[in-house]
């Protein structure tokens, strides 16, 4: 049963859809039984290989997600998103903010002109086009159909190519030996990582812990949702409030996007 | 033309064994720092997530700049016939595979996961102009042995000048791929400009002649042989031609920058705030590496003219580091403009500038592979015939 199972898991998702279509009873049971194996059998195995394929399965090309983060509801003395996203991830500073990771950070902008000041998170921005994939030499950042922009983990090289090419200071390169990680979000000494929205929640039809955290701290600054999707509450927000993108001169139509901000 | 040039391997006395035992000892210590910084983890150095970059990256991309512009003595004999030159062919296109290999192996060994290293042959995104660059490298290394392969066998000179030709074309690709690194990243203020592939040709034109001067000069001492002041007049006068235009390309590129009034902050930290950055750019890089040795070499003096070039060749050299330096760390150190119009402060050092100070293990890796460069050449030579016996005015061909 094993050897069947791993077969399945080597087909390309276009070929797997045809035989399911095929043989849909015998198929389920076995993908049925692949998943109690995997979960009981070599569960970091499974779960290590995190970016690649098996994350670009899981991505539904019909959606793209996204973010919208309202500065003004968002406190300059909250960094709650922060300690969600450290907690549910696993990474956490080392007391050098300068090599520690950074998945997700508060920032002060200043209106050079008016000199108004807006406090909000700044992750990464999860953009159309990329230019971390653009420039990885090894395919190792890549993007998913949703829109998600990942760094797999097992061919991330540790270049930091990506990092001089990230407009936003979003990536950091883990600079000392890991532990404790979480098993749904691998890290590796040596390689570049950054936030990956939660994927293992979006996946589980879930929103990211950053959400979810300023949620519980009563704010509501930041709202998770399909982008494509006209009749999503973040969809109707763009619609209704003007927003605006970080280095909107890149043009690089990132999935997160900032409200309230001038 | 009837060849004269006598071509012996270099004898493996007393000084030869000294100086490749002390490049070993160089090596031995880049590994030591690879295996420490491996073990530990990045954070033994001194780069962080806003200096990504550091020191081993300056020795790298100056090593692999100068490989293409070592290149020059054989392209100008094969490719523009000029006789003088031919005696020297050899040598250059050795020292050129040679350079490449020792930045290439900095490069590689100050990865996150230089065990990797297979999955960066075999694993390609060829929207990364890294990825065309990995081509670029290999490509080099084989166009230039095949180059060195037919000198050495004395095959007619339409082949020679065949392979000359495409080494020649191939290098100008390599260093405009090396300065597209960075005048492709789109999202720093210190890069984003085409002017750097030019200006990177330029600087390996100029890098490249000097070590050339500096081993070729190294090479005769050791085995005892002599060279004549004709062609290391000619060599030092092209000297200050290339290290004039790598002066001329970066006027340009700070120029273009300051019309930009977006880039007016980032030329300004350059130019006049950037503390050691803007020393080494105007004293290290400007003038003793521009001014000076172009003033060495083109006004007359009396007598001491057989130091000058090898003089000029070291100014040149430090200058290049400074240059390479500025660009690499400076570029870096100056923040990120998350959006126009604002200014942007965090606990991450958004807004800020970025400070660097190199750790013991990276200047290690640096100078590991320019031992490994000298070795590789030293080695070539004790083993191939690619050193003449002879370079003193009378044997050089066309010398008038």
């Amino acid at each position: 049963m094993k050897l069947r199972i791993s077969s399945d898991a080597r087909q390309p998702p276009a070929q797997k859809a045809q035989n399911t279509r095929a043989e849909l009873t015998r198929r389920d049971l076995l993908r049925s039984g692949a998943a109690v194996a995997s979960l009981t059998l070599a569960p970091g195995v499974t779960l290590m290989a995190f970016g690649g394929s098996q994350a670009q399965a899981a991505a539904d090309a019909d959606k793209r997600w996204g973010l919208l983060i309202d500065v003004n509801k968002c406190s300059a003395d909250c960094d709650d998103c922060v300690s969600a996203c450290s907690t549910e991830n696993g990474w956490k500073g080392h007391g050098h903010p300068e090599t520690d990771a950074q998945w997700i950070r508060k920032v002060t902008l200043k209106n050079k002109a008016t000199g108004r000041e807006s406090s909000m998170p700044v992750m990464c921005q999860h953009c159309e086009a990329p230019p971390c994939v653009d420039v990885c030499p090894t395919g190792a950042s890549f993007k998913r159909p949703d829109g998600i922009v990942l760094v797999d983990k097992h061919i991330c090289i540790g270049c930091r190519y990506c990092m001089m090419a990230c407009p936003f200071k979003a990536r950091s390169f883990v600079h000392e030996p890991v532990v404790d990680q979480k098993s749904h979000a691998p890290r590796g000494q040596g390689t570049v990582e950054a936030c990956t929205l939660c994927i293992h929640r979006v996946d589980a039809g879930g929103v990211p812990a950053c959400v979810e955290a300023c949620a519980d701290a009563g704010h509501q600054a930041i709202l998770f949702g399909d982008l494509r999707d006209p009749e999503s509450a973040i969809s109707r927000a763009l619609l209704e409030y003007p927003t605006l993108a970080l280095r909107p001169d890149l043009d690089l139509n990132p999935g997160v996007r900032y409200a309230n901000l001038g | 033309m009837p060849e004269r040039t006598i071509y012996r391997e270099i004898p493996a006395n007393s000084a030869v064994w000294g100086v490749a035992i002390l490049l070993g000892a160089f090596v031995a210590a880049a590994l030591a720092s690879v295996v420490y910084v491996e073990h530990h983890g990045h954070i033994v150095t001194g780069m962080s997530n806003q200096i990504v970059w550091g020191l081993p990256h300056v020795f790298a991309i100056f090593l692999i700049v100068a490989a293409s512009g070592a290149l020059n003595g054989a392209s100008i004999a094969s490719v523009f016939g000029h006789a003088p030159y031919k005696p020297i062919a050899r040598l250059s296109a050795v020292l050129a595979m040679s350079l490449l290999i020792g930045g290439l192996a900095v490069l590689v060994l100050d990865l996150g996961r230089p065990d990797r290293i297979l999955v960066a042959m075999t694993t390609y995104n060829f929207t990364s102009i890294f990825a065309w660059n990995i081509y670029l490298y290999t490509g080099f290394l084989i166009v230039v042995a095949v180059y060195l392969y037919v000198q050495m066998s004395r095959q007619p000179y339409i082949r020679v000048r065949i392979a000359g030709t495409v080494a020649f074309l191939w290098r100008l690709a390599l260093t405009t791929g090396t300065g597209s690194i960075f005048g492709w990243l789109a999202a720093r203020p210190a890069y984003d400009a085409a002017i750097m592939a030019p200006l990177f040709i330029a600087m390996s034109f100029s890098f490249g002649l000097a070590v050339f001067i500096l081993v070729m000069n190294a090479l005769f001492r050791l085995s005892g042989r002599r060279i004549g002041n004709m062609l290391m007049r000619r060599l030092s006068h092209l000297l200050a031609l290339f290290a004039g235009a790598v002066l001329y390309f970066t006027a340009v590129q700070h120029l273009t920058a300051l019309y930009a009034t977006e880039h007016g902050g980032f030329e300004r930290f350059i130019l006049l705030q950037g503390g050691h950055l803007t020393w080494a750019f105007w004293l290290v890089q400007v003038v003793l590496g521009g001014l000076l040795p172009i003033a060495l070499i083109y006004i007359p003096r009396v007598g001491a003219s057989r130091r000058e070039p090898v003089i000029a060749s070291v100014l040149v050299i430090l200058g290049g580091f400074a240059q390479v330096y500025v660009i690499v760390i400076g570029g870096q150190a100056y923040p990120l403009q998350m959006l126009p119009g604002f200014e942007i402060a965090s606990a991450f050092g958004d807004g800020a500038i970025g400070s660097y100070s190199p750790s013991l293990p990276e200047l290690m890796l640096g100078l590991g592979g320019i031992a490994i460069a000298l070795l590789a050449v030293g080695f070539a030579a004790k083993v191939l015939r690619i050193l003449p016996t002879n370079l003193l005015d009378a044997n050089v061909p066309g010398n008038r």
